[in-house]
């Protein structure tokens, strides 16, 4: 039955998709999560009154996350060819939508983590520096744990972004399910493999928010 | 021992330069409950967070443990840090981590095994009598609980001095008892010096040996609890005291009875130590032949005696009145005439 209402879809080339979506999309929420975390937390020590509190560091840093947000992806996507080229020594594939992925979405995230920072209790960090903590035990015992149920939060959003993300990378031939059902489904005027294509993203957004309200709940003891 | 010598705080602030501190002395002795009064905006918090260099003096020194505590940094602060532990106002502690990891926070920084954490853990939690908590988490317990957790993540490292940043200021009166009586054995048990900031006189009172009153950056005055309380020299000094011996709202009913008793004279005691048990004003209507009625009555329990206030109405003829206060200041009560009749 299903082969009759829709004609198109081919289960090989369907899995394929799905796989390239997932591995793109995974690979690059855990590079942005570490990459954005760095930023985030360079972001809120060298804020004003903070414990590496440094105006240049923090302007820059500040000044260097906003001009990355700003570049629309699909730009993005094309500017970082050369980069992409140098790196992979290819411009296709799933492999080659991963820097524009990361690039695009880390500051994205950062920003994410700046707030959830500041929504820590100051008492909390002064009472670590009290006890004579280091900043390396106040990065992973206090902020990070402090702040963990927001950062989920955020990069499960972010996740989410990133799905919707490589749907764009797939004009550059990234491959997954926005090229299958850009090239495949709508090119060539088969509109079933747009339709599958396109629930099949709705399915994983959905398995994400799921997965990263779970989590958020689970680790949230306030 | 502690000692702050000439120490000055400044801050540059939107609206200009702030003195925080200006130009304080203290010494404060081993194994002593020192306690800092003001209002807000006195600079006491500004004054203990330099105890444990959370902030640096602009001049002076301060000395901890003998360590110069203006003028270390780095590896050196951080290891003394652990021996100048801190409670706070609100607590602060990590709603991630449970009772027990939280106790055990100072520990990992200290870098104590896993194994042997766990048994000072143990100790800990039963000295401050959180036994069976363990596993909770900060959002389940009370106020009073959650301070109990701050005082044993405090002691895990076996700090010589324990600074306590208006610790009481967030419980009702009877856990802020609690918590202070904890306080008073846990000085006793273990002979830490313990220093307080707070604003409520009646903290001063209940554990106190000595006091220091801050004032604009200032020490306005110090000395023994019972001293100051006696004789408050400083205006300000004079409404804490006040606070506690509840003469603060009554100034209208000696209005009132000044009214109605024309003749004869309102009369403020202060008994102090063993004064206040003898039946001096029993004395003074048979000796004198004047007639004493009380007004207002008052008597609290300090570290170091019982303090009470007494406010009388003597009347009788004015030479006898005379010689009743004169006998009064001979038998040691400190007397002052709030107002003259006639």
């Amino acid at each position: 039955m299903l082969t009759e209402l829709f004609p198109n879809v081919k289960a090989d080339r369907l899995g394929q998709a799905i796989y390239e979506t997932v591995y793109m999309t995974s690979i690059s929420t855990i590079a942005t999560f570490i990459l954005g975390l760095a930023i985030g937390i360079l972001l809120f020590l060298t804020s004003p009154h903070n414990l590496w509190a440094n105006k240049i560091v923090h302007f820059l840093t500040g000044a260097l996350v906003n001009i990355f947000r700003s570049i629309p992806f699909l730009i993005l996507l094309v500017l970082l060819l050369p980069f992409t080229k140098m790196l992979f020594d290819s411009i296709r594939g799933p492999n080659a939508a991963l820097p524009a992925l990361i690039i695009g979405a880390a500051p994205f995230y950062a920003r994410m983590v700046l707030i959830a920072l500041r929504e820590i209790d100051k008492g909390v960090i002064e009472a670590s520096r009290s006890m004579g903590a280091k900043t390396s035990t106040i990065i992973f015992k206090v902020l990070i744990p402090e702040s963990l149920p927001a950062l989920i939060s955020g990069i499960t959003v972010t996740a989410i972004a990133l799905v919707g993300y490589t749907a764009v990378a797939g004009v550059i031939g990234a491959g997954g399910l926005g090229d299958l059902a850009y090239m495949h489904g709508f090119q060539r005027n088969r509109l079933d493999v747009t339709f599958v294509a396109t629930v099949i993203v709705l399915v994983i957004v959905f398995i994400i928010q799921i997965i990263g309200d779970v989590l958020t709940s689970k680790v949230d003891k306030r | 021992m502690i000692a702050l010598k000439n120490i000055i705080k400044k801050y540059t602030t939107k609206n200009g330069p702030l003195t925080a501190v200006d130009n304080v002395n203290l010494t404060i002795n081993q194994s002593e409950i020192f306690g800092i009064i003001g209002y807000s905006g006195a600079g006491k918090s500004t004054l203990i967070r330099l105890l444990n260099g959370l902030e640096q003096p602009t001049e002076g020194e301060v000395i901890v443990n003998d360590l110069k505590f203006s003028h270390i940094k780095g590896k050196e602060l951080r290891e003394a840090r652990q021996k100048v532990s801190m409670i706070f106002q609100h607590f602060n502690l990590l709603w991630s981590r449970t009772v027990a990891e939280n106790i055990a926070f100072p520990l990992e920084i200290a870098g104590m095994s896993k194994v042997e954490r766990e048994q000072r853990v143990q100790e800990l939690i039963t000295l401050v009598g959180l036994e069976g908590r363990e596993q909770a988490y900060p959002s389940q317990l009370s106020g009073g609980q959650k301070q109990r957790v701050g005082i044993a993540r405090a002691l895990a490292n076996n700090p010589q001095v324990l600074l306590c940043d208006e610790a009481t200021s967030a419980l009702d009166p009877e856990t802020t008892d609690n918590i202070l009586d904890l306080l008073v054995d846990i000085n006793e048990r273990l002979g830490l010096t313990i220093i307080l900031i707070t604003h409520e006189m009646h903290v001063i009172q209940k554990i106190c040996h000595r006091v220091a009153v801050m004032e604009q950056g200032r020490v306005v005055e110090m000395g023994d609890v019972l001293e100051v309380f006696q004789k408050p020299q400083a205006p300000i000094t004079k409404r804490f005291v006040s606070q506690l011996t509840g003469t603060e709202d009554t100034n209208a009913i000696f209005q009132n009875v000044k009214e109605h008793y024309p003749t004869g004279k309102l009369v403020k005691l202060v008994f102090v130590g063993e004064r206040t048990e003898e039946p001096v004003i029993s004395q003074l209507v048979k000796q004198f032949d004047v007639s004493v009625s009380v007004v207002h009555g008052n008597i609290s329990q300090t570290k170091s005696g019982p303090y009470g206030t007494l406010v009388v109405h003597i009347d009788g003829a004015s030479e006898n009145i005379k010689k009743a206060l004169q006998f009064l200041h001979q038998v040691d009560v400190q007397t002052e005439v709030i107002s003259y009749a006639n």
